[in-house]
């Protein structure tokens, strides 16, 4: 049984991360899901969370959301916003959470969206 | 026979055109190496786009509950063209290129007596279409004040055209652009976004055994207007590429004609100076040996 596998972090301009990491927690879309080696094939996709990853070092983003899949010990991640968690500032996590405020307190918004931006609170929250 | 002082004056002023062109031409150099490197590095992102598209379309079991967005509606009654162009002139047959295959798609389209709508991208494009096809355009869309084009700008255009798409405005869309190949060559590309199942590669291999976590269909759901965003995308670093190359080769050929011009009219100058000169001699000595 092979202790590692390959992860792709790919944004549409770049591909982030690429690394060998012996495990990665991910924030799919009905709740949070750790991948090990050798797990099940798998297509998913994400809502806003943090994904945290053991490869050369210990590290955590931020998507606000992506598509997952996993196939022959390869995870790979698009999404078009990544954030690292450690750069992030106070003020711009304030700053992001007063955005989702204001957009929850539209009335327009679909179950699903409020689902995803109340999630994105909750989180941003949390790292604040 | 111009005078020797138009030629002098012909001379510099090609000269001058030359300095513009060769530096028009560093400048799309030094561009064409940034826009390179963002198509390059842009393609693993759409590559697997597609992959994992691919993988959910052919395990999707129900066809005719399959979202619209892969399948079409089931009719071929209007057309949404979108054409990709550059907002600069000065690039060779960049613009223009593209002009030509999608006034060939046009064509073929009206003689169907299908209906067509057309979305320019570009202001150069526009300004070739719209003589012929101008009412045929919904829109136009220009990024001339935008220095570098984000994923944001690509996907505002994708949400536009999704939503049109649920208004039931139009049954299929097709991209036109120009795929970058090399510095030399650029080749105009039609691409169908919507409906994205493409019939033409039908192969079937072993049956994708993946585990989908919501159901296939959501997923889907999810996936595809994001697929349209990232195709319009990758058209935009494709042809930022293609049009840095075109114009660096266009200017580069400007340069070296000016060049030879520079030549000709040099001969030309040193000749008629020199014709100049020996009719003069010839006026002395015939004056002379009158004497």
């Amino acid at each position: 049984m092979s202790e590692k596998f390959s992860l792709e972090i790919i944004s549409p301009e770049n591909i982030l991360i690429k690394d060998q990491v012996s495990s990665a927690i991910i924030p799919a879309f009905e709740g949070e899901m750790t991948i090990l080696p050798d797990h099940v094939s798998l297509i998913t996709f994400l809502r806003p969370g943090i994904v945290k990853f053991t490869g050369s070092k210990e590290a955590e983003y931020f998507l606000e959301e992506g598509i997952v899949e996993f196939s022959k010990n390869s995870l790979i991640l698009l999404s078009s916003t990544v954030l690292d968690v450690k750069k992030l500032t106070k003020e711009k996590i304030a700053k992001m959470i007063d955005d989702c405020k204001s957009q929850l307190s539209k009335n327009d918004i679909d179950d699903k969206i409020s689902y995803m931006i109340s999630h994105k609170t909750e989180v941003l929250t949390r790292i604040n | 026979m111009p005078s020797l002082d138009d030629l002098r004056k012909r001379i510099t002023s090609v000269k001058s055109t030359q300095k513009i062109t060769k530096a028009m031409k560093m400048v799309a150099a030094a561009k064409l190496r940034r826009a390179q490197e963002m198509a390059e590095k842009g393609r693993p992102y759409s590559d697997k786009m597609n992959l994992i598209i691919q993988n959910l379309s052919r395990s999707i079991n129900d066809p005719a509950n399959a979202p619209k967005l892969l399948i079409g509606t089931g009719e071929d009654k209007t057309h949404l063209c979108i054409v990709m162009t550059a907002d600069r002139g000065l690039c060779g047959g960049f613009n223009t290129n593209i002009c030509k295959l999608a006034k060939n798609y046009f064509n073929k389209i009206i003689k169907e007596s299908k209906n067509l709508k057309i979305i320019t991208v570009g202001t150069k494009g526009h300004d070739q279409l719209k003589r012929d096809y101008n009412k045929y355009i919904i829109k136009k869309i220009s990024l001339k004040d935008k220095k570098k084009i984000s994923f944001q700008d690509a996907e505002s255009i994708g949400k536009e055209i999704v939503k049109l798409f649920q208004n039931n405005e139009f049954d299929k869309c097709i991209i036109f652009f120009n795929k970058f190949k090399n510095v030399m060559t650029q080749i105009p590309q039609v691409h169908q976004v919507i409906p994205a199942k493409n019939d033409s590669d039908q192969k079937e291999d072993q049956p994708s055994s993946y585990e989908y976590e919501p159901e296939e269909e959501e997923i889907l759901e999810d996936l595809l207007p994001k697929n349209i965003s990232t195709q319009i995308y990758k058209g935009f670093l494709e042809n930022s590429a293609s049009e840095q190359g075109s114009r660096m080769t266009a200017m580069d050929n400007a340069t070296r004609n000016a060049g030879d011009l520079v030549e000709k009219l040099t001969i030309n100058y040193n000749r008629s100076r020199q014709a100049a000169i020996t009719k003069e001699l010839i006026e002395i000595i015939s004056g002379a040996e009158s004497l």
